[in-house]
C-alpha cells in the first residue's frame, strides 16, 4: 500500500502497484473457478457410476433384451476402465460433445441448445425484475426507517416481505395461477408464446428474490446511513438525493451485491420448479423428465449446465464488487 | 486438577442465563405465535393420522372432484377422497420426512465441519476447501443431483435433501467452532492434555450448541418446503403414499376445476414452512441482542430561565457566530434528555475558539447543533442561532448554498470520515460542483489545488486514489482541504487529532492554524486534550453537563482560571515536570449522567470547594469587566488542595 507520501511521483511504479492487485486478484478468482469447474465436471462424470446397479439396465427398464443393454454399455463406453472413461469424459466436453440422449437419441448437445435459450430467457427476466423490485423499495425503506424512524411502516414492511419471500417457488406459482390464470383469465397459464406468457412465470420466480434483496438492502441502508462519510456528505450540505443515491446506495449495494448472486443462482435453481408448472420449454422441464425416464446423459449434461451458469454468476458478482469497492480486491490477502 | 480449571474457566464464559433468554422467545408476539403454531404442527402431526385416515382414504365414486361443501370442506378429488382430511392427514408424513432429512443434514454437517477440530488443521483447510465449492451450488441443484444418485422416490428424496443442506450446515458449524476454539477455556483443556474428541464433546459443542439448533429450525423449514418441491416434481414421495407436495402436484393439474384441491396443500406447507422459520428467527433473536428502540416524541419544554444574554448581541460586523441559549435533547426511557442545557457563545472573524471537556459533556453535539448536522430524533433549539448574520434556525434545506460555501467540518476520525467507494478528489470536487456550479473539470482543477494548499505531494495523482490508499494524517489534511473548497468563514474541527499518531497531530494543528491565519477564517476546535486546545486557540470554553461553566483567554488557563473544574482539568495534564514513570493522574469522580443532572451545580460531587448553596442552587454563567465568564459561586476561592487531593490512579 502506497501510505507514504514519497516526492518522487514515479506514476509507472504507481500504476504497477494498482494494477499489481488486480493482477492477483484476477489470477486467483481464475484458479478459484477453474477447481470449482474441475469439481463440477468430476461430480457430473462420477454421477452415473455412481447410481447403484446398472444405470443401463435402469434406464431401458427391465424387460429390455441383454443383448441391447451390453450393446448400450460398450456405446457408452462403460466397461473402459474407470480412468480411461474419465479421460474420455473430458475429451467429449472440451469438444463440445454431451453424448447421446438415452432415450431419443439426439445428441445432448443439441437438447441442450434447443432448451437453453428459454431458461435463460426466464432466469434472466426474473433477475432483472428482481432487482427492479429490490433496489428501489430497499433503499426507499432504508431511507424511511431510518434511525427508528415509521416504526409502523417498517413492521408492515418486515412482516409482508418475510411472510411472501417465505413463500417457495411452486406454491407462489399455483398461486399466481388460480389468481390470474383461473379467475381473471389474464395471462396465459401453460406454454411459452408470446410475451404475456413470460409474465407469470417470470412473476413467480422474482417475487420472493426481489423481497429478500429489498430487506437485506433496506438493513444494508440502515447501517451505511449511520455512517460517518455520510455525516460528512451532509456537511457538504448536499441535496437528499445526492446524500442517498450518490453516497450510500453504492455502499448499501456492495454488500447487497454478495446476496443477489446467491439468489441469482437460486433462481437458476428456482426456474426447475417454475418451467414444470407453467410448461416452459426450457432446461427444468427437461432435467425432471430425464430423471424420471432416467436418461442419464442428458441429466448429466444439464447439470453441467446449471453448475457452470452458477459459477459463471458467482465470477460476474465478484468482479461487480471488485470495481464498485476496490478494497475488495486486496481484502482476501 | 487441570479439567477443573477448565470447567472454571467455561462457567465464567458466559454461559449462565439460557433458561431464561429461552423463555424471552415467549415474551415476543411473533415468538408466541411460532411457539404456538410449531406446537399445532408437531400436535397435528401425530393425531391427524389417527383421527381422519379412514376419510383420507375412503374413495366415494358419487362425489369425484366435487367442490367445498357441507360434508367435504375442501372437496373431493378424482377418486372422491376428502380433501382437507387427506392434507391434514399428509402432515406426519410431510414433517417427518422434513425432520429426517434435517437430522441427516445435522449429522453430515457435524461430521464434515468438525473434521478440522478432530483431525488437525491440514484436514480441516481440506474441507472447507470442499465446502467452499459445494455451497456456491444452490441447494435444489444439489437436491436434484443426489436424486439423481439414490433414485426418485421417499428414501431417495430424504437422503438427497439431507445431504444437499450439509455443505451450508458443515460451513456453519466450521464458522462457529473455529469461534470458540480460541477461548480460554479450550486452550487450556488442549493444554492441559485433554483429548481432541473430548474438546470437542465436552467443551466445543455445547458452546455452539445454541446456534446449532437455531439454525437446524431454520433448516427443517427449508428440508420441509424442499421435499414438498421433489414431491410436487413426482421425484419424492410416491403414490400411493401422499405428502403435501404430492397433494399440490395433483391438485394442480386440476386446477381450472377445482383449485381448492391445490390451495389447501399451498397453504399448508407455507404454514408450516414459517412456523419452523419464525420459530428459529425468534429463538436466534432472543439469544442475540435485543434492542428496544424507544417511541417517545419529543416535546422539549420550552427553557424556564430567561436565556443568557450576557455575551451580549454584540452587533458586529465581524462576527460570524453568534449562539444564544443552544439546547439539544433526545428522547430516552422514560422521557427526555437533554444533553447540552443552554450554551451561548459568539465568534469573530478570524478567532480561534477552543471548546474543552470530558467526553459526554456536550461539547461534540454543540459543534453538531451548530452545523444543523443533528438529526431526528435529536432535537436542536436556540434563542439565537447566526451564522454570518443569517438565522439558521428551522434548519432544513434553504441554508444549504450559504452553509455549504462557508461553513466547513473536520471530524475526529479521517478513517471513516471519507466515502471508500469514491475517489479522494471527486469527493473534494463534488461540493464545487453543488454549491459553486463549477464544470467538471473545473470543479477538478480546483480539488487538485487545494490537495495542495493543504500540502498533499503530487495532488493530481493523488486526486485519482480512493480514501484507502492516504495515510491517516493525510486523509484528515484531504479532509480540511475539502472545507477549503468553498470560502470558508469558519472551520469546526472536531477532535481533528485524536484519532491520529502523535508525530502527525501538530502537523495537522498547524495546518489548521496556518489557514486561519492566512484566510481570516473563524476556527472552533473540539477536544478534550486541553494541551492542543491551549497551543491553538485564542479563547477557550470549558464545558462540563452540557453547559459552559467557563470562557477565559487561553493564555489565562494556567494563571488566572477561576472554575474549580477548569483548575482541576489544567491539574491532571503532564507536564515537564511530571516524571515519566508516574502513573496518569484524574480528576477524581465520575461526569454525571445527562439522564440524571443535580439539581444544583453539576460538578459538586466532585468539587473540593462545594457548600451547600452549590447542591442546591446551580450558579449562573456570569460576565466579568474583562468579559471573561464562570458559572462558579465560589470562583475566587484559592484551592491549594486540588493537585494533592487529584487522586492518582493507575492507568
Ligand atoms: S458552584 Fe460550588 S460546586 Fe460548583 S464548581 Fe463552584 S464551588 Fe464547586
Amino acid at each position: 500500500m502506497t501510505t507514504t507520501s514519497s516526492a518522487e511521483p514515479a506514476p509507472s511504479l504507481a500504476a504497477g502497484v494498482w494494477d499489481n492487485h488486480w493482477v492477483r486478484f484476477a489470477v486467483r478468482r481464475t484458479g478459484q473457478l477453474l477447481i470449482s469447474l474441475w469439481a463440477l465436471v468430476t461430480a457430473s462424470f462420477l454421477m452415473i457410476h455412481l447410481v447403484p446397479g446398472d444405470p443401463v439396465r435402469a434406464s431401458l427398464g427391465l424387460t429390455a433384451p441383454q443383448s441391447l443393454v451390453a450393446a448400450r454399455r460398450e456405446a457408452l463406453g462403460l466397461n473402459d476402465p474407470l480412468l480411461v472413461q474419465y479421460w474420455h469424459y473430458l475429451q467429449d466436453l472440451a469438444t463440445g460433445d454431451f453424448g447421446i440422449s438415452m432415450s431419443s437419441q439426439l445428441p445432448v448437445s443439441q437438447v441442450i441448445s434447443q432448451r437453453l435459450p428459454a431458461t435463460l430467457a426466464l432466469a434472466v427476466s426474473a433477475f432483472v425484475l428482481a432487482l427492479l423490485i429490490a433496489i428501489p423499495l430497499g433503499a426507499l425503506m432504508g431511507v424511511v426507517t431510518r434511525g427508528g424512524r415509521a416504526q409502523r411502516t417498517e413492521l408492515s414492511f418486515t412482516t409482508v416481505s418475510v411472510v411472501v419471500g417465505a413463500i417457495p417457488d411452486f406454491v407462489v406459482c399455483v398461486i399466481l395461477v388460480w389468481i390470474f390464470g383461473v379467475n381473471l383469465h389474464m395471462f396465459p397459464v401453460a406454454g411459452k408464446s408470446g410475451l404475456d406468457s413470460y409474465v407469470l412465470p417470470v412473476v413467480a420466480l422474482a417475487v420472493g428474490p426481489g423481497l429478500v434483496l429489498a430487506r437485506i438492502l433496506r438493513v444494508e441502508m440502515l447501517a451505511v446511513l449511520q455512517a460517518d462519510y455520510i455525516r460528512t456528505a451532509r456537511a457538504k450540505r448536499l441535496p437528499a438525493v445526492a446524500i442517498y443515491l450518490k453516497h450510500a446506495l453504492p455502499n448499501a449495494l456492495t454488500a447487497t451485491l454478495t446476496l443477489s448472486g446467491l439468489l441469482l443462482s437460486g433462481l437458476i435453481a428456482g426456474t426447475v420448479l417454475v418451467e414444470n408448472v407453467f410448461a416452459w420449454p426450457g432446461l427444468g422441464s427437461t432435467i425432471v423428465s430425464s430423471i424420471q425416464g432416467k436418461d442419464y446423459p442428458v441429466v448429466q449434461a444439464i447439470v453441467l449446465v446449471y453448475g457452470v451458469f452458477v459459477l459463471l454468476i458467482n465470477l460476474a458478482v465478484d468482479v461487480a464488487l471488485a470495481l464498485l469497492d476496490p478494497r475488495s480486491t486486496i481484502r482476501e490477502n | 486438577m487441570a479439567a477443573n480449571l477448565v470447567t472454571e474457566l467455561e462457567s465464567t464464559s458466559g454461559r449462565r442465563g439460557n433458561r431464561s433468554r429461552w423463555v424471552t422467545v415467549v415474551r415476543t408476539p411473533v415468538g408466541a405465535a411460532a411457539v404456538i403454531a410449531l406446537g399445532a404442527l408437531l400436535v397435528l402431526a401425530v393425531v391427524a393420522p389417527i383421527l381422519w385416515s379412514g376419510q383420507a382414504t375412503r374413495a366415494d365414486t358419487a362425489q369425484m372432484l366435487h367442490g367445498p361443501s357441507g360434508d367435504h370442506w375442501a372437496g373431493t378429488d378424482n377418486l372422491g377422497r376428502d380433501i382437507l382430511a387427506r392434507v391434514l392427514v399428509a402432515t406426519r408424513l410431510s414433517v417427518e420426512l422434513a425432520l429426517l432429512a434435517t437430522l441427516i443434514m445435522v449429522v453430515s454437517g457435524l461430521l464434515l465441519g468438525t473434521l478440522g477440530v478432530l483431525f488437525g488443521r491440514r484436514v480441516g483447510r481440506v474441507t472447507a476447501a470442499v465446502i467452499n465449492v459445494a455451497v456456491a451450488f444452490p441447494g435444489l441443484l444439489l437436491a436434484l443431483f443426489f436424486a439423481v444418485i439414490f433414485g426418485i422416490g421417499t428414501k431417495g428424496a430424504v437422503l438427497a435433501i439431507g445431504l444437499a443442506g450439509a455443505p451450508s450446515f458443515a460451513r456453519l458449524v466450521q464458522t462457529l467452532v473455529s469461534g470458540v476454539e480460541q477461548r480460554d477455556f479450550v486452550l487450556a483443556a488442549r493444554v492441559a492434555g485433554v483429548n481432541r474428541f473430548r474438546i470437542l464433546l465436552r467443551h466445543v459443542l455445547p458452546n455452539v450448541g445454541e446456534a446449532l439448533i437455531v439454525n437446524a429450525t431454520i433448516g427443517a423449514g427449508s428440508a420441509l418446503l424442499s421435499f414438498a418441491g421433489l414431491s410436487f416434481l413426482g421425484l419424492g414421495v410416491q403414490p400411493p403414499d401422499y405428502d403435501w407436495g404430492q397433494l399440490l402436484g395433483n391438485g394442480l393439474t386440476g386446477i381450472f376445476e377445482h383449485p381448492v384441491a391445490a390451495l389447501a396443500p399451498g397453504i399448508a406447507v407455507v404454514l408450516a414452512g414459517l412456523a419452523f422459520n419464525f420459530f428459529g428467527e425468534a429463538v436466534a433473536k432472543a439469544i442475540g441482542v435485543t434492542t428496544t428502540i424507544g417511541r417517545i416524541r419529543v416535546r422539549v419544554p420550552k427553557p424556564a430561565v430567561a436565556p443568557d444574554r450576557s455575551e451580549a448581541d454584540r452587533p458586529d460586523g465581524d462576527t460570524v457566530l453568534q449562539v444564544t441559549d443552544l439546547r439539544v435533547s433526545f428522547p430516552a426511557a422514560g422521557g427526555v434528555v437533554t444533553p447540552v442545557r443552554g450554551v451561548s457563545f459568539g465568534m469573530a472573524r478570524g478567532e480561534t475558539v477552543g471548546v474543552v471537556g470530558e467526553s459526554g459533556s456536550g461539547k461534540s453535539l454543540t459543534a453538531l447543533a451548530i452545523a444543523q448536522l443533528i438529526e431526528r430524533p435529536a432535537a436542536v433549539e436556540a434563542g439565537r442561532l447566526e451564522f454570518l448574520g443569517t438565522d439558521l434556525r428551522g434548519g432544513g434545506t434553504a441554508h444549504r448554498d450559504l452553509l455549504g460555501v462557508h461553513f466547513s467540518m473536520v471530524f475526529q476520525d479521517p478513517m471513516t470520515s471519507m466515502n471508500p467507494t469514491h475517489r479522494v478528489g471527486g469527493q473534494l470536487a463534488e461540493v464545487a460542483r453543488r454549491h459553486g456550479g463549477l464544470s467538471r473539470k473545473d470543479a477538478n482543477d480546483r480539488a487538485v489545488d487545494r490537495l495542495d494548499a493543504v500540502q498533499i505531494p503530487d495532488p493530481r495523482r493523488r486526486a485519482h486514489q480512493y480514501p484507502h490508499e492516504f495515510s491517516g494524517g493525510m486523509r484528515q489534511r484531504a479532509m480540511i482541504g475539502m472545507g477549503l473548497m468553498g470560502d470558508p468563514a469558519l472551520i469546526v474541527a472536531d477532535e481533528p487529532t485524536t484519532a491520529l499518531d502523535v508525530t502527525v497531530q501538530s502537523r495537522v494543528l498547524h495546518l489548521l492554524e496556518e489557514i486561519r491565519r492566512e484566510q481570516n477564517v473563524a476556527l472552533l476546535l473540539i477536544s478534550h486534550d486541553i494541551s492542543v486546545v491551549r497551543q491553538v486557540c485564542d479563547r477557550v470554553l470549558v464545558m462540563y453537563a452540557g453547559q459552559i461553566v467557563e470562557d477565559l483567554p487561553a493564555a489565562d488557563l494556567h494563571s488566572a482560571a477561576r472554575h474549580p473544574y477548569t483548575r482541576a482539568l489544567i491539574a491532571v495534564v503532564p507536564d515537564m515536570h511530571t516524571a515519566l514513570n508516574q502513573p496518569l493522574a484524574v480528576i477524581p469522580g465520575r461526569a454525571p449522567d445527562p439522564t440524571s443532572y443535580p439539581a444544583g451545580c453539576a460538578f459538586a460531587p466532585r468539587c473540593p470547594l462545594a457548600t451547600a448553596q452549590c447542591r442546591t442552587e446551580a450558579p449562573p454563567l456570569e460576565t466579568d469587566a474583562a468579559g471573561r465568564r464562570v458559572a462558579c459561586w465560589n470562583a475566587e476561592a484559592p484551592i491549594e488542595v486540588i493537585p494533592e487531593s487529584a487522586e492518582v490512579l493507575c492507568e
